[in-house]
């Protein structure tokens, strides 16, 4: 059997480890500090999510250079 | 599109330029379909909050109720919390932004639309270029030019070696990949989840023309791609909602005396 197929895309499942992982991280402390004390909620979630897309835009510069290199 | 795919008989993975759409007219070279999607979407939203803030009444009818929960998570979920008191003059700014990207994240999933506006880089980078104006213009306004870009690059408090490194840093974040990010993040989801969806949907289909175990395992990728289906509508709401909140907090930012 014969693969044919971009290398690049191998590479970008690499390069998703990190954030993946940092993404988790993330919610983790969020959520342990709701649990902790749930009305600190709203002051966390804009944190958690301001955190979670700057660990999500590395995993999509990984994407993009997937495809143009 | 698809026709053309299984014509052949190997599998033609789809790519970028599925993303590239002929013009509906071929005398009219700039109408494409992404065009018309945003049209679209602007008369949709303002319909649908003109319609359901018409008759406001003290007891809401379900269109006031459901137009006004979707105001009220922007003005209190969003604005309030993060601006702070200065909130309510961006209040219209974000709402505006947010319904007109969550409804253009929409069309990626809408039956007979499937294509989401916001795959094509153009117009991320357009609604990235407007945030990027307002939240400058909004610290220029605030703190004058000169006290706006001094608060950027000589954030106080900082032992004075250290500029010598966070001056870059930080007027590369402001100026530079604030902007990129805002625009890419958006753009690269939605293209990715586009492509995700294309990937199960032509490969169920293409494995469906297969051999008969082929057959036999195909409907396993349609059954995968109606999930991945909602997963998609889960990432719409979440990347409007992002990039909302940070336009919002880069607002908040140059508000902000200090950063």
């Amino acid at each position: 059997m014969e693969l044919t197929g971009s290398i690049n895309v191998i590479g970008y499942g690499i390069a998703a480890i990190g954030p993946a992982l940092a993404t988790g991280m993330i919610f983790t402390a969020y959520i342990n500090g709701v649990a902790r004390q749930p009305e600190s909620r709203n002051v966390l979630q804009p944190i958690a999510f301001l955190g979670f897309a700057m660990a999500e835009a590395l995993a999509l510069f990984g994407l993009v250079l997937a495809f143009v290199l | 599109m698809t026709n053309l795919r299984s014509a052949g008989e190997g599998f033609v993975p789809p790519g970028a330029k599925d993303f590239v759409l002929p013009p509906i007219f071929d005398s009219i070279p700039w109408l494409t379909k992404p065009i018309l999607l945003v049209a679209l979407s602007v008369i949709l939203v303002s319909v649908f909050f003109i319609l359901s803030s018409r008759k406001a009444a003290m007891v809401p009818s379900k269109l006031q109720f459901a137009g006004e929960g979707v105001y009220g998570f922007i003005r209190n979920g969003m604005a309030k919390d993060v601006i702070g008191p200065e909130f309510m003059r961006f209040v219209p700014f974000l709402f505006t932004l947010f319904t007109f990207v969550l409804v253009n994240n929409w069309f990626a999933i809408v039956p007979m639309l499937q294509f989401p506006t916001f795959s094509r880089v153009g117009f991320a980078y357009a609604l990235a270029l407007i945030t990027y104006v307002v939240y400058h213009s909004v610290g220029v306004k605030k703190q004058g030019l000169f006290g706006y870009i001094k608060g950027i690059a000589f954030m106080p408090g900082v032992p004075k070696p250290i500029y010598l490194l966070l001056t870059p840093i930080e007027i590369a974040t402001f100026f530079i990949v604030r902007p990129f990010t805002l625009g890419l993040r958006l753009f690269a989801n939605m293209f990715a989840g586009h492509l995700l969806l294309l990937v199960f949907f032509l490969g169920g289909e293409h494995l469906l023309q297969g051999v008969i175990g082929l057959k036999i395992v195909s409907p396993f990728a349609f059954i995968a791609g109606i999930g991945l289906t909602f997963f998609e509508f889960m990432v719409q709401c979440l990347q409007a909602y992002i990039f909302t909140l940070l336009s919002a907090l880069y607002i908040a930012g140059s508000l902000a005396d200090e950063h």
